[in-house]
């Protein structure tokens, strides 16, 4: 089976967020594969090892998205490919990625897409059903369990708590919800392994493809942080009184009652 | 410059979400003066066309058709587009729900055209359309114009109030027919996971617990105070973890992010990873044994104290309070 993986490297999940110059501060930060994107390498290891075939995973992104890469490597995907955009594109958005993948995705033949439901950098879950329609496939997103049999599909969907039986077929693109599966930690090895896997660099250019083509629909004009909360009023006294206190300040200062 | 926006109205159990009215609102102010058009699509929801122009819309445009009972992203998009076609629309809304997360990438693919996510306000400013989203899970903020083709976002519920119902309205609510071809995923089963009553990511008041709670049996009161409230009960990722309750409770970096008005986080230690899906919640009260713990510098009101003696007693004091009322 033909297995892809889209993947993005994102802030690490504990890292703090400052601005510099209006924009997000990288500098000394971690990076990690996007959590959402590691359940999905994980589903695509799990399907190849009981199908067959190859997994590929893909980044767009610049070269120090190669850790990460290595790192899908290491857990056991068979080949990487970084699209690399960073002489190209200064400032991309889900239009430009979206349509890089799909260009890069449209002659391979995929039987299974898989990625993230979302990134939890930029947020929009945008890219995943954008690639399945630019491929004109269907797609299921966030999916919480995946069984292939032949082309046949079963996947369940999480809507919103509720659980979906899709019935659908391959070629597909799903996008990996919590609780699909539970993603490994890269053997060692997996990591010795990882050095000599292919990892494949292409830029626009190799797709055929001009910056205009790809040029953002959208724009981001200003990034700030929230504004500071004020340290909360921690209430103090017999517990009843403190009860009493909240509910009476929940209905007449705040408001919300 | 005056534009003719189109706002999808999603129903669910024969109503329609809250979080419809909220994009009827924002799509009033991405028209700037223009018109404001509803879409609904189903097997039978005509009747629902009138209540979206109490809400603000200029008239309705309804797709009805037995293949579009139940969302699918093929059937929608036939459906969408079809009414795209006949309208032509400089702007288009959705609710960022699990149908509008599902949808509207597909349509923005289908059109090429960009898509503003999640949004949680929007404004006129400077001669642009301006939305405001959270990006890093909430720890920042963008504010974000689309720069090419027509204006196309999908807002969080509970952030943009919807506009005052107005019973007086009145507008057009007409039938497009679209012959809805192949569907290529079918539903074939819903098992219904979700707590009955109050949706998570729409209640207006959400209770949540976390390990403090110790047990499955635990989150009993957490739901009797929730009831009292006509709120939802959420729970910390921790809780999850350790099969107090169902995954679908989980607030957070993984799982849902909430906005109500009053989030009371019980037993909760307040992981940034929690943080980050209810950080932004109107109104924030802690209750926990630990006074060092990180949800005390988030909260708007704290309790330091046993949960299992709090939440009871607050129980007891809103019942009080609801009877005054």
């Amino acid at each position: 089976m033909n297995i892809y993986v889209l993947m993005k490297r994102t802030f690490d999940t504990e890292e703090k967020i400052s601005i510099s110059a209006g924009k997000i501060n990288e500098d000394g930060a971690e990076f990690i594969i996007n959590p959402y994107d590691e359940y999905a390498i994980e589903e695509a290891i799990q399907v190849r090892d009981a199908n067959g075939g190859e997994v590929t995973v893909i980044s767009v992104g610049n070269e120090e998205a190669e850790k990460q890469l290595r790192t899908a490597l290491a857990m056991g995907a068979d080949k990487a490919v970084l699209i690399n955009i960073e002489d190209d594109v200064e400032n991309g958005d889900q239009f430009t990625t979206a349509k890089i993948l799909a260009e890069y995705l449209k002659d391979k033949e995929a039987d299974l897409i898989l990625g993230g439901n979302v990134a939890i950098d930029g947020g929009s879950g945008q890219v995943g059903p954008r690639v399945a329609e630019l491929l004109d496939i269907p797609y299921v997103t966030t999916i919480t369990k995946l069984e292939i049999d032949g082309s046949d599909c079963i996947v369940t969907r999480d809507v919103e708590g509720d659980s979906e039986i899709i019935k659908t077929s391959l070629p597909l693109l799903v996008t990996a919800q919590q609780g699909l599966n539970e993603p490994r930690y890269p053997s060692l090895p997996g990591i010795m392994k990882a050095k000599k896997k292919p990892l494949d660099e292409l830029e626009l250019d190799d797709l055929d493809l001009d910056e205009d083509d790809v040029e953002a629909k959208t724009k981001t004009i200003e990034i700030y942080l929230p504004p500071k909360k004020e340290a909360g009023k921690v209430l103090s006294g017999e517990l009843a009184e403190q009860v009493k206190e909240l509910v009476n300040l929940l209905h007449t200062e705040a408001k919300v009652i | 410059m005056s534009r003719k926006v189109l706002v999808l109205g999603e129903v669910r159990d024969v109503s329609l979400r809250n979080v419809s009215f909220e994009a009827v609102a924002a799509a009033a102010t991405v028209a700037e003066g223009g018109e404001v058009v509803g879409v609904l699509v189903g097997e039978s929801v005509s009747a629902l066309g009138l209540e979206l122009v109490k809400y603000g819309a200029d008239r309705v445009v309804v797709v009805e058709d037995a293949k579009l009972a139940q969302y699918t992203a093929d059937g929608y998009a036939q459906a969408l587009l079809a009414v795209i076609d006949q309208e032509k629309p400089e702007g288009i809304v959705f609710g960022h729900t699990a149908l509008g997360k599902d949808l509207s990438p597909k349509i923005a693919a289908r059109l090429s055209s960009g898509l503003i996510s999640d949004a949680t306000a929007v404004e006129v400013a400077g001669g642009n359309v301006v939305f405001t989203r959270p990006i890093y899970s909430g720890k920042a903020f963008e504010k974000k114009i689309v720069t090419d083709g027509f204006i196309f976002a999908t807002i969080r519920p509970n952030n943009i109030p919807p506009l005052e119902k107005d019973e007086s309205r009145s507008g057009e609510v007409t039938a497009l027919s679209v012959e809805i071809k192949e569907l290529r995923a079918i539903i074939q089963d819903v098992v219904r996971k979700a707590a009955e009553g109050v949706d998570l990511s729409e209640a207006k008041v959400v209770i949540s617990g976390g390990r403090g709670v110790k047990s499955a049996e635990g989150f009993k009161p957490l739901k009797e105070l929730a009831d009292v409230l006509g709120g939802a009960v959420g729970a910390s990722r921790g809780a999850c973890d350790a099969e107090y309750c169902d995954y679908s409770l989980q607030i957070g970096q993984t799982g849902k992010v909430v906005t109500p008005d009053l989030y009371i986080a019980c037993g909760i230690s307040g992981a940034i990873q929690h943080l980050a899906g209810m950080s932004n919640s109107k109104v924030i009260v802690a209750i926990n044994k630990d006074p060092e713990a990180n949800i005390f510098k988030v909260a708007d009101y704290g309790i330091v104290g046993d949960l299992f003696e709090v939440v009871p007693m607050l129980t007891e004091e809103f019942k009080k309070l609801k009877v005054h009322q």
